[in-house]
Parts: C-alpha cells; sequence; structure tokens
C-alpha cells in the first residue's frame, strides 16, 4: 500500500488523539468504579428537630448563628448564611421533621454544569465547590433539582454555599459536624452502601414505622444523603416527580451530537457548496458552447 | 502602506475617531443619558455585589442580562450564519448587499452580549479558568457555549476584515482574509447551529423546573430553528431601519435591492416558521402536553405558539404572496416579540412556574440591559459611516474581488486544476 504524505498525516493525528483522549478518558472510569462513596443517613422518625446540626454547621464554617426555629407551615429554605435547614411538617402522623441541605449526587447535575470545575463529585463523595475555580455563572443553580448552591448576591466578592459534607475533616477521618452533633443520632455516616443496608434493616425491624422507601437511593440516579421517614416523602417537602434518572444523562444527547456536527457539518456543507457550484459551471459551459 | 493616507496612519485614524454628523440629536442624548446611567448603576454592582442592582432571587438565579441579552440577544444574531449560508455556500447572490450589515450586527451583538454576560457574572475576574486550560468543565453545555461564543466572534470578524481593510486601504491583507471566507463561513455556520441550540440546551438539566409545555428533550433543535428565522427577522427589521436612517451612506445597489431582499427573506422566514411551529406541535402532542392546556399556564402559551409564532408564519406568507412590504414588516415584528417570549418564558417565566412570588427585574437591571443595545447601535453607526458597509467599496477593489462566490470558485477550480495537471 503507498502511503503519501497527507495518508502519512491523517494517520499520525488520528493515533495521537486516541493516544491522548483515549487514555484520559479510560482513567476516570477505572477510578470511579474503584471507589465508594461516602454518605448521610437521615432518619426522621428519630429527628427531634433540636437544629443542632444547624448549630453545628454555622460554628464550623462561621456562619451566623441560626435565629429562628422550624414550625409547621413555614418553608426556612438554606440560603447563602445557612448550609442546612431543619424544617417542621404536619403530616398524617403528626408533626415530623426533615433536615434539608445539600444531596451530593453521586452524579450532580451541578458539576456536570460547571464549565470550570469549580463543583466536583470528590472521590470520598461530597460534593464541593472551589473557590479558586467559580466564576459565578451560576449554572449550577439551574441545574440542581434540589436547588441547593446559594449565591452571595451581596457581595463584591461572592461565594457559592453549600453542604460540602464536611469535606476537610472526613479528610482527616472525622465524621461531619452535624453528624457528629446529633444528639439522638438522627444522622449517621458512612459508605453509602452500608447506609442502605442499614436503613433496610431499620425498615425491616420496625415495618409499621416506616414509610417503605428510601429518598435518595434511586433519586436522580443515587444521592449521598438519604433519608427514613415514616410518611410519604411529599409530605415533608420532598419532590417524587424528579426522576430516576442522573441528571447529568439529559445533556448527553446533545453534548455527543456536538463532535458528529463538527465534523459532518462543515463536510456537508462543502460538498454542497460544491455541487452546486459545479452546476452553475457546467451551466454557464453549455451557454458558451450554444452561443 | 503609509502612501495611502497623507497624514499617516495614525492622522487617519484620529481623524475617523471623530464624530460624524450633528452630536445632540434625540438619539443621540436618550442614548448618552442610559449609559451614562448604566455605568453609575455597574459601578454599583462591582463595588456592592450583584444583590445591590438586580433583583437577586436564589430560585431564579438569571436575571435580566443573561436571560435577554445573551440567550433571547444572541438568537437575534442568528441572521449572520443564514445569510452567510444563502450567499456563500448556496451562491444566492441576490443577498450579497447585505450580508456585511449583517455580519457586522452578528458581530457587536455577539461582543456586547458578550460584555453583559461578564457583567452578571459573580466572579468575573476568573472567566479565564474555562478558557487557558486549567480547568477545562468539558461535560458543561455551557463550556461549549462560551468556546463557541469566542471561536465565532473570531469567525465573523475575519468575515467582516475585507471591509476594515478596504476602510483603511490595506489591499495585501484585504486578498488575505476574503481568501478565508469560504472557510471561516463553513466553521461558522457549524458553530453557530452547536451555540444556538446549546443556549437551549443549558435548561436541559432544569427539566423539574421548568413548566413541561415549555420543556422538552428538544429545546435544542427548536433554539436552532428558531434562532433562523429570530436572526431573519431582525434583518428585516433592520434593514427597514437602515435604509432611512444611513440613505446617505448607501450604495445605489442596496437601496434598489431593498425591496426584493426583504420580500425573499420573508419567504425564508414564513418557512422557518412554519417548521418550527410543526415541531413545537409535535413535542406537544408527544409530550402528552395536552393536560395543561386548560390551565392559564396553557393560555399562556397558546398566546405564544398561536399568537406570536402561527399567526407571523401566516402574515409572512401574505406579505410575500401579495408583495406587500408593510405585511413583511409587521410580521417580522411580531416574530421577534414571540422569540423574546418564548426565551423568557423558557428562562424565566415559566422556570419556576411553581413558586407564587413573581419576580420583577429592577429598574437598573433594565437600564443596564437597554445600554448595552444602544452601546452596540452606536458602535454599528460608528462603523457604517466610516467602513464600505453599505456603501461601495474603494476603487482600487476591482470588479472581480467584489468577492463573488462563484467567480471566486471558477477561479480556486482553475487553480486546483493546473495543480492537479
Amino acid at each position: 500500500m503507498a502511503i503519501n504524505r497527507r495518508g502519512f498525516l491523517k494517520t499520525l493525528g488520528l493515533a495521537g488523539v486516541t493516544l491522548t483522549v483515549g487514555k484520559s478518558f479510560g482513567a476516570t472510569k477505572d477510578k470511579k468504579s474503584a471507589t465508594e462513596f461516602n454518605g448521610i443517613l437521615y432518619d426522621s422518625t428519630i429527628c427531634a428537630g433540636c437544629q443542632s446540626c444547624e448549630y453545628a454547621c454555622a460554628e464550623q464554617y462561621g456562619l451566623p448563628t441560626p435565629m429562628d426555629s422550624p414550625s409547621p407551615g413555614i418553608i426556612r429554605k438554606t440560603d447563602e448564611t445557612r448550609r442546612v435547614v431543619m424544617n417542621s411538617y404536619n403530616t398524617s402522623k403528626g408533626e415530623q421533621y426533615a433536615r434539608k441541605a445539600c444531596m451530593h449526587c453521586n452524579e450532580p447535575a451541578c458539576a456536570s454544569a460547571c464549565l470550570t470545575k469549580a463543583m466536583i463529585k470528590t472521590d470520598e463523595g461530597p460534593v464541593i465547590w472551589r473557590e479558586e475555580k467559580c466564576m459565578g455563572c451560576r449554572s449550577c443553580m439551574i441545574s440542581c433539582p434540589f436547588d441547593m448552591p446559594k449565591f452571595e448576591y451581596n457581595s463584591p466578592n461572592p461565594k457559592i454555599q453549600k453542604c460540602r459534607m464536611c469535606f476537610e475533616l472526613m479528610k482527616k477521618g472525622k465524621k461531619p459536624a452535624c453528624v457528629d452533633v446529633c444528639p439522638p443520632e438522627a444522622l449517621l455516616f458512612g459508605k453509602r452502601r452500608d447506609l442502605i443496608e442499614i436503613a433496610r434493616a431499620r425498615i425491616y425491624a420496625k415495618p409499621e414505622q416506616y414509610n417503605h422507601s428510601i429518598y435518595g437511593e434511586h433519586e436522580v440516579g443515587g444521592t449521598g444523603v438519604l433519608y427514613l421517614a415514616s410518611v410519604p416523602f411529599k409530605e415533608l417537602g420532598f419532590r417524587d416527580d424528579l426522576g430516576i434518572t442522573s441528571y447529568p444523562e439529559y445533556n448527553k444527547t446533545f453534548l455527543y451530537s456536538v463532535p458528529a456536527v463538527l465534523v459532518l457539518w462543515p463536510a456537508f456543507l462543502l460538498g454542497l457548496n460544491n455541487a452546486l457550484f459545479e452546476r452553475k459551471l457546467k451551466i454557464k459551459k453549455e451557454k458558451e458552447e450554444q452561443s | 502602506m503609509n502612501s495611502e493616507h497623507p497624514k499617516g496612519f495614525l492622522q487617519f485614524i484620529l481623524d475617523e475617531l471623530k464624530p460624524k454628523g450633528k452630536i445632540f440629536t434625540p438619539f443621540n442624548i436618550i442614548s448618552g443619558i442610559t449609559i451614562m446611567m448604566a455605568i453609575g448603576v455597574l459601578v454599583n454592582r462591582f463595588s456592592n455585589g450583584l444583590g445591590s442592582v438586580v433583583h437577586a432571587s436564589q430560585e431564579l438565579p438569571w436575571g435580566l442580562w443573561i436571560n435577554f441579552n445573551v440567550i433571547t440577544g444572541v438568537s437575534f444574531a442568528g441572521g449572520a450564519f443564514v445569510v452567510t449560508f444563502m450567499v456563500y455556500i448556496l451562491g444566492l447572490e441576490k443577498y450579497r448587499p447585505i450580508v456585511r450589515a449583517t455580519v457586522l450586527y452578528a458581530l457587536l451583538a455577539y461582543m456586547f452580549y458578550a460584555g453583559a454576560l461578564l457583567l452578571d457574572l459573580g466572579r468575573p475576574w476568573k472567566v479565564i479558568n474555562p478558557i487557558i486550560g486549567n480547568s477545562f468543565g468539558i461535560s458543561s453545555v455551557l463550556f461549549l457555549v462560551a468556546w463557541h461564543f469566542i471561536l465565532y466572534m473570531g469567525a465573523l470578524f475575519i468575515e467582516f476584515c475585507p471591509a476594515i481593510t478596504e476602510w483603511a486601504a490595506w489591499k495585501r491583507y484585504r486578498k488575505f482574509f476574503v481568501s478565508l471566507t469560504l472557510a471561516v463561513v463553513i466553521f461558522g455556520i457549524a458553530l453557530s447551529t452547536l451555540h444556538q441550540s446549546g443556549l437551549g440546551a443549558l435548561f436541559l438539566m432544569a427539566k423539574p423546573k421548568i413548566h413541561p409545555l415549555w420543556y422538552s428533550e428538544f429545546i435544542p433543535i427548536l433554539f436552532f430553528i428558531s434562532s433562523i428565522f429570530a436572526g431573519l427577522s431582525l434583518v428585516i427589521i433592520m434593514e427597514t431601519i437602515n435604509q432611512r436612517v444611513f440613505k446617505n451612506d448607501m450604495s445605489f445597489i442596496h437601496k434598489s435591492s431593498h425591496r426584493n431582499i426583504i420580500l425573499s427573506l420573508a419567504r425564508t422566514c414564513a418557512g422557518a416558521l412554519f417548521v418550527y411551529f410543526f415541531m413545537t406541535v409535535l413535542v406537544f402532542i408527544h409530550g402528552k402536553n395536552y393536560t395543561y392546556i386548560n390551565t392559564p399556564w396553557g393560555y399562556w402559551y397558546l398566546v405564544e405558539v398561536l399568537g406570536f409564532v402561527l399567526v407571523p408564519c401566516l402574515i409572512f406568507m401574505a406579505g410575500y404572496r401579495y408583495r406587500n412590504l408593510i405585511l413583511v414588516r409587521t410580521g417580522a415584528v411580531m416574530a421577534i416579540a414571540g422569540i423574546i417570549l418564548n426565551r423568557l418564558n423558557i428562562s424565566t417565566i415559566a422556570f419556576h412556574w411553581y413558586d407564587k412570588t413573581v419576580h420583577y427585574p429592577t429598574w437598573m437591571e433594565i437600564v443596564v440591559s437597554i445600554a448595552v443595545i444602544f452601546t452596540q447601535i452606536l458602535v454599528f453607526r460608528w462603523i457604517i459611516r466610516r467602513m464600505p458597509v453599505y456603501r461601495e467599496s474603494p476603487q482600487w477593489v476591482s470588479g472581480e474581488s467584489q468577492n463573488k462566490s462563484f467567480i471566486n470558485y471558477e477561479k480556486r477550480r482553475k487553480k486546483w486544476k493546473v495543480l492537479a495537471e
């Protein structure tokens, strides 16, 4: 087979691309499957709504101490000054509490939306925001199905505030501040897989006490924070229409079509241009011959 | 090159920078005041944070500057890729007179709307992060859109360079840029396809937050198709206005071809609108969205889809059929209103639709939004008054290098033939 210069360069280019790109794509996948994410299990049937988690979180991150307390009918939301809130709901089984904070999704929408990788899913499990990367575009807030990233609108050097599952403490081998402080141990910290087992065991042990599902086991492709409750989760202010597809999947078709469009579209346009102009040329020649 | 400019190139630039025409016209006064106010607002914004200026909300993180100036404004810049497609790829020479103005409009639109994006970024000094390569978020749609903005701005600039070189009398550079045109046009169309649809894809992950009537997995395709008639409708309106405003800066060929071009554009618009309407209906039926139609949101949806997509489509058709410019212009205005409605519906009005509170932009947001548009118009006018956009090219540009694409093709082909033999 004869090899000309163009063919040789093409092969070389292709080989180069496969070597560099192929390797990096493969490597991340291997790493992911080898790790097991940490998570938090919150059991609403144990929680007494004491807000210790809120105080501990505020202290840990130098945020203002919460002044209000949960009461049914009032929905407290996380914002730029509080990363975790406790809410109280009037449910079919009386007043129940629910803790709301970042869910630390297995495949987070926020990290997939981030164009600077400021928001990342760490190998340990927490989804963390990194100040030195973020440019403040807030597309993480657009994408998050739980509306958890919060933006400091009133600061000239704004940050995104959200729970980071105390990533720094975790690296030192400690539990997150809120889990550590929780008096009735409504919060449990551990490997996500173990937490699901514990949650199932609790449901089996007291089937009449629990709603027989774990919120976060499948929702949005699985989340790092898992919930147990005695009532359907909708009554505790959770959305039940989020689906079990991981959110980055919704982008996938579009993103996969990008290289195809970039390669095929110009080729098609060039071909179209050539075909049309060739025809014009032919018509012109025929006319010239006739005259 | 100094020989072209008797007083030297620097003096030429300084002379050109001086304003031409009356300074205190009503338009200049209004735009001047708006821009001054916007500067004041922006000083406040950068010293006290976004919240001091915009209607800050954790639920609706993007305000007017992104949802109106960037997401809506960029769809109106779509005219450039459609017109260059028609002229350079299809060789439809009748649209040639409007190519430069359209490309210039798009170039400025991208520059100023990307500028608006910078104003809205919380931490704009980090904007280089996704560009210089220290943190590429390749799984992000916004990453793609950002890069395509930058590359497309470059492409548009090169497409416009022949006009700049003619103005500055850089004969040799002109030849170089003209030779790049076809390649850049093709690249530009591919980029436009992807980032126009990419702007829609930004909302793909906001599935639970957008009203199901507006959300579908086909948002990117709908955004792309609608950018075609959005861009062309804007070209129709822009040409109509420019015919009056820039009378003295316009060559005979521009004035005489105006009517024909507008009518042909109307036909294309009608076609694109019909395809868009058809796609919207398909999405509506496949998504089983008729269950929502008998609600206030459903009525609002019907206003958008019937009143501002179907009606302008019919008006365009009638305008083309009866060769009536007024009908065409009415259709264009309605189509533009429809696009604004659609983009704002997806990004703001039907976003977090289940929230009871309604968010209105602050007057300061609106002032900055309008000031961005005014600045764009002022720069546009400055260039039109000086460079051969609507005017005839200078004498030294010989007839054949008015860069007729077909003649260029013929020449190129001959060259290749010689090379091949």
